[in-house]
């Protein structure tokens, strides 16, 4: 593709994008709808804008699913997913096997070879995680035990593709068809290579090659992370996040394995590591991109001449899949126990067919498995599922959903995902380390951020969670816990950081409870102003303990010295309240309100050297109890 | 010989006269180990350990204190909460303390004659003494007959130096 075309297809697609799916939103439709729209007005059939490169572009736009994988396997430590096992293994099985027979049965009645209906069934037994995922994660219901249901089957359908992928071949009936199809065009020496092999050794390499994730993950990734951390310079590690990616997904299709499973392992295996959120803030808005072009160009690709040609038995064929995808799965959503309104939610989310439908079909097209007519009504007809989704699911939410009692209490479950410490401790050096330590020592639980890798390694050896990370983003924020979190303690050592954190927090999370470090006097005056909910200066406490330790030193009575001290700090307080009330107002003011207070401050000491009476302390004083007596 | 543990209280000895005398008189004679409560815990936050261990050492203690609102300044107050622990300084088998001897040293600002039915504090100050004597009795220990420093605030010249002196003799020879 040439430099400009491709600049023109980027301002089409993106030009789209930012008019359809502010459109979607403010009419109350999902952003997956707003996309898929967009792609069918741009596509051949409406504007023609984007035409034969639109096949390209959506594989391209593909890594956007892998991203996304990786996303979740971040999400989902190793731990949570072994807990997981029962309902990919179980629910997600029996999800695909019966929905591959049952839809090898209706097209085997409809007089295909068994060959050929075991193919379509496997084909379209499978979901589209992209569009799946992305709507639920928009109506916040990927922590429902619907949404996680879903969740469980999708990743086994993940897992389910690679041995599809190899028995494939075997279902051929027709001639392999001269394959038009780039996909398959592009067989590189591996592929080629591993074609010539024998199916132990292909199991044997996807073997080797999750170990190797897993192994890397520990002990190859996390040392590269760590360094790339250290130079902190942000677009590397974004690089360096990128790259990981890209390099796993290149390893996994060359070993014909779904790159988005690889990259979902490496995801699990760096789910511990303190650079998880680093990586999710990263990666974050690059999936959102492509998974937006990916949807767009879904939209596009509905071939429509295909639809005209066939109306009925398009629609019957859209209607029937999803339909039949339903029943399954409402079946084995009453089986696994799911409360009504989520039994709903759990299978129709989950109706329509999936990009790998499209690979399956585009694939068994190559192999001479399926005919390329059918495969095309298929994909057509999965296709449309997939648009229909957001509309069933908005259904669901606004018909559907309203009419059942069983409803899921709005306060969920904590979630295993997320963390969920009442503190967020943001900035772990010389001044945040009293600070958590004081909080750990009361056995308060804390997620603490700090862009200084060396401290969060420290932190994460004894035991603390400790994320390394931007702490002024307000994805990492959320990824901290933010939502659930009491309060946020900003303790960072950058007056800018410290800002504008106070601001991210305020405009995201206002439920937070914010506690400030002030670094200097005017920076005290701002934040107060700026409405936090404590703030101290940072050396308030450290400076009048050394004063008040210099008063004893110098023979002044140590009780004597903490009351004068602690009448110092509180009047220091109230000057700098009222100032800040000023400060930003009226810079004269402030200054002659500065001078003010100073002969204020002046005063008070003055009059505290005066005899050993003193207007700060009258505490014990029996002056006047002797002139009372002397009276008499 | 026995040691002597006087464990003093006056949150402002800056503005002290009586006790500033007093303790100037006592606190470096023998076997006397003079112990600033409020110079030691300016915050109030008093060391239990420490002050157990330093009781243990003695076998004659001694509260001194001006009287403040009929009673004991406040750290002496918080001092009898902490320290004296059930199970240590009292109950079935806290007994580490018996035997001891407490005694109060303390001044009035009233005089003696206003500690009596017809002066306006009605009782003898041994009356607003009661609490500490329980205290110590609780406690195993023997509570001596205080040492009472009457009208303070007219305690001057002479009158102060003998009473240091009062002071001074009763520590050397009991
Ligand atoms: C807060 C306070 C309360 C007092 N309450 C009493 C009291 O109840 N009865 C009394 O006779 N004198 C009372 N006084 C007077 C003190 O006992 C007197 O000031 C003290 O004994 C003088 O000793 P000093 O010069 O060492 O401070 C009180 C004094 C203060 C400051």
């Amino acid at each position: 593709m040439a430099f400009e075309s491709l600049f023109v297809s980027a301002f089409v697609y993106l030009l789209t994008a930012v008019i359809c799916v502010p459109l979607a939103k403010r009419l109350g439709l999902s952003s997956v709808l707003g996309y898929l729209v967009a792609g069918f007005v741009i596509g051949p059939f409406v504007l023609g804008l984007v035409g034969e490169e639109g096949a390209d572009v959506m594989h391209f736009a593909e890594f956007g699913v892998v991203l996304m994988l990786f996303l979740i396997g971040l999400e989902l430590r190793p731990a949570l997913l072994w807990r997981l096992r029962g309902p990919i293994l179980g629910l997600g099985g029996a999800q695909v096997g019966i929905t591959m027979v049952a839809i090898g049965a209706i097209g085997m009645s409809f007089g295909l070879g068994w060959q050929v209906a075991l193919a379509v069934g496997m084909a379209l037994a499978l979901s589209s995680t992209a569009i799946v995922l992305q709507s639920l994660q928009e109506k916040n219901l990927t922590k429902s035990s619907g949404g996680q249901s879903a969740f469980s089957v999708l990743l086994f359908q993940d897992i389910a593709v690679i041995p599809m992928l190899a028995v494939f071949p075997m279902l051929a009936t027709l001639a392999p068809a001269v394959s038009n199809d780039h996909r398959v065009e592009e067989v590189g020496p591996v592929q080629d290579w591993l074609a010539h092999q024998p199916g132990w050794m292909a199991t044997l390499l996807v073997f080797a090659a999750v170990i190797f994730i897993i192994l890397a993950g520990k002990y190859l990734f996390q040392p590269i992370l760590n360094i790339v951390a250290k130079t902190r310079v942000r677009e590397t590690f974004v690089a360096l996040a990128l790259l990981l990616v890209i390099g796993i997904a290149l390893l996994m299709s060359m070993l014909g394995v779904s790159p988005a499973l690889g990259t979902f392992l490496a995801g699990v295996v760096l789910a511990d590591s303190q650079y998880r959120h680093e990586l999710e803030a990263d990666l974050e808005p690059f999936k959102g991109l492509l998974l937006g072009v990916f949807f767009i160009s879904v939209g596009a690709s509905i071939d429509f001449s295909l639809i005209a040609a066939k109306p009925n038995l398009v629609a019957a064929l859209v209607v029937g899949l999803m339909v039949l995808k339903a029943a399954i799965l409402f079946g084995l959503g009453t089986l696994t126990k799911l409360l009504l309104d989520q039994r709903m939610l759990f299978s129709l989310s989950l109706a329509q067919g999936g990009e790998f439908a499209f690979v399956l079909l585009g694939f068994g097209v190559a192999e001479g498995v399926v005919g390329g007519e059918v495969a095309q009504m298929l994909i057509a007809s999965v296709a449309l599922s997939m648009v229909l989704t957001p509309l069933v699911l908005i259904l669901e939410e606004k018909v559907i959903r309203p009419r059942f009692g069983t409803r899921e209490s709005d306060d969920r479950e904590p979630d295993p995902m997320e963390e969920d410490a009442p503190v967020i401790l943001a900035g772990f050096g010389r001044f945040g380390n009293f600070v958590g330590r004081l909080l750990r020592s009361q056995k308060i639980e804390m997620t603490v951020i700090d862009s200084d890798p060396d401290h969060v390694d420290f932190l994460r050896r004894i035991g603390i969670k400790a994320f390394y990370g931007d702490v002024n983003r307000h994805d990492l924020l959320e990824a901290a816990g933010a939502y659930k979190a009491k309060i946020l303690i900003i303790t960072l050592s950058n007056q800018e950081d410290t800002d504008s954190l106070i601001e991210t927090a305020q405009k995201h999370f206002p439920h937070l409870k914010l506690m400030v470090r002030a670094l200097e006097r005017p920076h005290q005056y701002k934040t107060l102003e700026a409405g936090v909910d404590y703030c101290i200066h940072q050396h308030a406490g450290s400076a009048t303990e050394l004063g008040k330790a210099a008063l004893v030193l110098l023979g002044v009575r140590a009780h004597r010295a903490e009351r004068v001290t602690k009448a110092f700090r509180k009047h220091d307080l109230e000057s700098v309240r009222l100032a800040a009330k000023k400060t930003h107002k009226d810079k004269k003011a402030y200054i002659s309100h500065v001078r003010e207070r100073l002969n204020d401050m002046e005063r008070q000491f003055e009059e505290d050297q005066q005899d050993r009476q003193t207007p700060i302390d009258q505490a014990w004083d029996t002056q006047s109890v002797k002139n009372d007596i002397l009276k008499k | 010989m026995e040691k002597t543990l006087i464990l003093f209280t006056h949150p402002a000895l800056e503005k002290s006269k009586v006790h500033r005398a007093l303790k100037e008189g006592v606190e470096n004679l023998e076997g006397v180990t003079f112990h600033d409560l409020y110079e030691e815990y300016p915050d109030f936050y008093i060391d239990v350990q420490r002050e157990q261990a330093l009781l243990l050492e003695h076998s004659k203690i001694i509260w001194q204190h001006p009287l403040y609102w009929y009673s004991v300044p406040a750290l002496m107050k918080e001092w009898i909460d902490v320290v004296l622990q059930h199970g240590w300084a009292y109950g079935s088998d806290g007994t580490v303390l018996e035997g001891k001897t407490v005694k109060s040293v303390i001044s009035t600002g009233g005089s003696e004659k206003a500690y009596c039915p017809q002066g306006h504090n009605y009782y003898p100050v041994e009356e607003f003494l009661r609490p500490l004597e329980r205290t110590a009795v609780l406690c195993r220990m023997e509570y001596l007959e205080p040492m009472i420093f009457y009208g303070a605030f007219q305690l001057d010249g002479d009158a102060l130096s003998s009473a240091v002196d009062r002071y001074r003799k009763y520590l050397q020879t009991s």
